[in-house]
């Protein structure tokens, strides 16, 4: 990658709880050129949200943020202690997951979408409103003009958030983050919200951070994929060389778990057995590790660091799979019964055996 | 778009629950009524697992709801065990004769951290019907039973039976609220989104759980899902249903495999991951659902569907077979 538009570097974002520091995104690191599309993917609580939080300079004040986060060689965090409030919303914009709570219900949308136009770009009342006429034909809503008197109540789900994308691309901006932005809607209204997104980002030719917890919403869109678990980025690859050559064990895992249309019926699913762990009390080896198969001795004391595999292809793990490393360390857990970690095997070799 | 038509119903001794012509209306003020179901049939063998599969606003919740009698139906039949001497037509049935028959079919919900009672102790959520229903039969151990459940569906019950719900995740609230349903013996569970408001990592889990638990105590499912995978994974038979009527019904190898009704093909092709029997251009219609307060003339998809003609607005399809066990009300289904 040459020159990129967005450079975040060992990101750390703590919250400070009655039982300790909770680390929310714990050294995090990426480059985005103008242009591609980031997807990150991970579980409720992997800290995906507050990452793009951070950049948008959405979190509280009582957070803890270290770390740098470079956009076209300026300093976001230094511009968001000056208050320089014309970046988020002109170059930097997001989409949020509930098109209901992040449109305001009592105002028409044609003025929600025409604000931005006249607080950042001084437009007038009159240029504002033409212009959200225009946004709303280029998100596909049909008879804008109609649309622009209605209140959100009055739109369908898909709809409100044709509406918000029209809200965030009206300033033209450079890099656009969608946060799970098509959980909340119907599968139908999914791919024409995911497909919408990608038409613009193409005609544009924005940059975008696509969130979701679905790793098939990313793979056919993504250029580059970025997996989290915790906080940390257990995974980060180009999207053909992410699903050709997956290397961690949560990657895979999250990849199994997963039931798809094309699988028979009562195909007996693998789960990843246990919970997600505790942000505030992770201990010191991979947080992973107590739900891992290639679990092996080192990763219960020994965090491991983001190693290159290659061609950008980083993986935070001590035994990847693929590797000689990750295949010794399935063997012996599978000769022994339990990990390290005192996982039983069995959960995951009865799965097996019956799928296969 | 029809339910009318009974020919996917079955003839068989082995049918536990039928629903006939179920008729689901809410009034909506200004003497407006919201047509939530419209004359659904279908029937499910006992060991079988149903899944329904639609939008939202399609009316499968409702539907699960009118099976026991949570409101009762505007109109229609819910019967449990019709080809024997012992069938019961809950929608006859009223107060104590309606309650000794509510343990045979249980429910659990979409978001399992609020269908339990905060304040209660687990042991006590999951001992609750038991307890009631041990009035009856006064041989049973609560204590026992409670512990049984909760083992079964993975939870220590020596940990887990004196804590409250905020002490435990989604997933593992979500297994104290079929532990709950399990308890008192249940041949019917019915399942509204179980597994919509959990993690992917957890959700495969619960869908295990629900497997084994089936084996093990004999169950019957209902399993309402909008995720097309997961109805994939643990059905027999799919409903599919839009707008308050089913689209297409047959057993789930045929339906995924050749699936008939325009509908089903715009889900598959909707899917993250589009299923490879349809074609990707396939997922192109509106997003517009019409008001279930007004619903359109003849086939409620025709406002949405490629293949409508003036037919489709004249005349509402009737179910008709495509295959064995397979079903569709459509006047252009696609033909394998």
């Amino acid at each position: 990658m040459a020159v990129p538009l967005l450079s975040v570097a060992d990101l750390q974002v703590g919250f400070a709880t009655q039982r300790g520091l909770l680390r929310a995104v714990d050294g995090v690191s990426f480059d985005l050129a103008e242009g591609q599309t980031l997807g990150i993917v991970g579980e409720s609580g992997s800290g995906k949200s507050v990452t793009a939080k951070t950049l948008m300079n959405l979190l509280p004040s009582y957070a803890r943020v270290d770390g740098s986060v470079t956009f076209d060689g300026r300093d976001v965090r230094a511009m968001a202690t000056e208050g320089e409030r014309h970046f988020w919303g002109v170059e930097m914009t997001m989409v949020f997951q509930d098109p209901m709570t992040s449109l305001n219900p009592v105002k028409k949308v044609g003025e929600q979408i025409a604000e931005s136009l006249r607080v950042h770009l001084k437009r007038s009342r009159k240029e504002a409103r033409d212009e959200a006429c225009d946004l709303l034909q280029q998100v596909g809503i049909p008879e804008p003009k109609k649309r622009l008197t209605q209140y959100p109540h009055e739109l369908s789900g898909g709809l409100r958030q044709r509406v918000v994308i029209a809200m965030a691309l009206a300033c033209s901006p450079r890099l656009l983050i969608a946060d799970e932005p098509t959980t909340a809607l119907d599968v139908t209204v999914q791919k024409h919200i995911l497909d919408l997104l990608d038409e613009l980002r193409e005609e544009r030719g924005m940059a975008m951070i696509l969130i979701t917890h679905d790793l098939g919403v990313v793979k056919g869109r993504a250029d580059q994929i970025m997996v989290m678990y915790a906080g940390r980025t257990m995974e980060q690859a180009d999207t053909a060389t992410l699903f050709s050559e997956m290397r961690h064990p949560y990657t895979e895992a999250l990849l199994e778990t997963i039931p798809r249309i094309d699988m028979a019926s009562h195909t007996r699913l693998v789960p990843i057995p246990g919970n997600p762990p505790d942000a505030v009390d992770l201990g010191p080896g991979c947080p992973f590790a107590q739900r891992c198969r290639y679990c092996s001795a080192a990763c219960l004391v020994d965090q491991p660091g983001l190693d290159q595999h290659g061609d950008g292809h980083a993986c935070a793990c001590h035994s990847p799979v693929g590797t000689e490393a990750g295949a010794a360390a399935h063997v012996s857990n599978l000769e022994t019964g339990v990990t390290p970690a005192g996982l039983d095997m069995g959960t995951f070799t009865a799965a097996v055996g019956e799928t296969a | 778009m029809a339910g009318s038509g009974s020919i996917q119903m079955r003839d068989s001794d082995d049918v536990v629950l039928r629903v006939e012509n179920l008729v689901m209306e809410f009034p909506a003020g200004l003497k407006q009524v919201v047509h939530a179901v419209s004359d659904v049939s279908f029937d499910v063998c006992r060991g079988e697992t149903l899944g329904i599969v639609g939008e939202s606003g399609c009316g499968k919740s409702t539907t699960a709801r009118a099976l026991v009698q949570l409101p009762r139906p505007t109109s229609g039949t819910v019967t449990l065990d019709p080809g024997t001497d012992s069938r019961v037509e809950l929608t006859d049935l009223e107060g104590e004769a309606l309650r000794s028959v509510r343990p045979r079919v249980q429910m659990i919900f979409q978001d399992p951290i609020s269908s339990l009672n905060p304040r209660r102790r687990v042991k006590d959520i999951v001992g609750e019907g038991l307890a009631i229903w041990c009035d009856e039969h006064p041989d049973v151990d609560v204590d026992a039973r409670v512990d049984e459940v909760l083992s079964a569906v993975g939870l220590d019950p020596v940990v887990a039976a004196s804590r409250r719900p905020h002490e435990f995740s989604g997933g593992q609230c979500q297994r104290i609220s079929i532990a709950r349903a399990l308890a008192i013996d249940p041949e019917i569970l019915i399942c509204d989104e179980p597994v919509s408001a959990l993690d992917v990592s957890v959700q495969a889990q619960i869908l295990n759980i629900l497997e084994e638990m089936k084996e093990r105590f004999g169950l019957t499912l209902v399993f309402i899902s909008h995720d097309l995978s997961v109805v994939r994974n643990v059905s027999d038979r799919v409903v599919v249903m839009y707008l308050g009527k089913v689209c297409e019904i047959g057993n789930s190898d045929a339906l995924f495999s050749e699936p008939a009704h325009p509908y089903t093909r715009v889900l598959l092709a909707s899917a993250p991951e589009p299923s490879t029997v349809v074609d990707a251009s396939e997922s192109a219609i509106g997003d517009e659902i019409p008001s279930p307060i007004n619903p359109p003339s003849g086939c409620r998809f025709r406002t949405r569907c490629p293949r409508a003609t003036e037919l489709c607005a004249s005349q509402e399809p009737v179910m008709e077979e495509m295959g064995p066990d397979h079903f569709v009300a459509c006047h252009f289904p696609s033909t394998p």
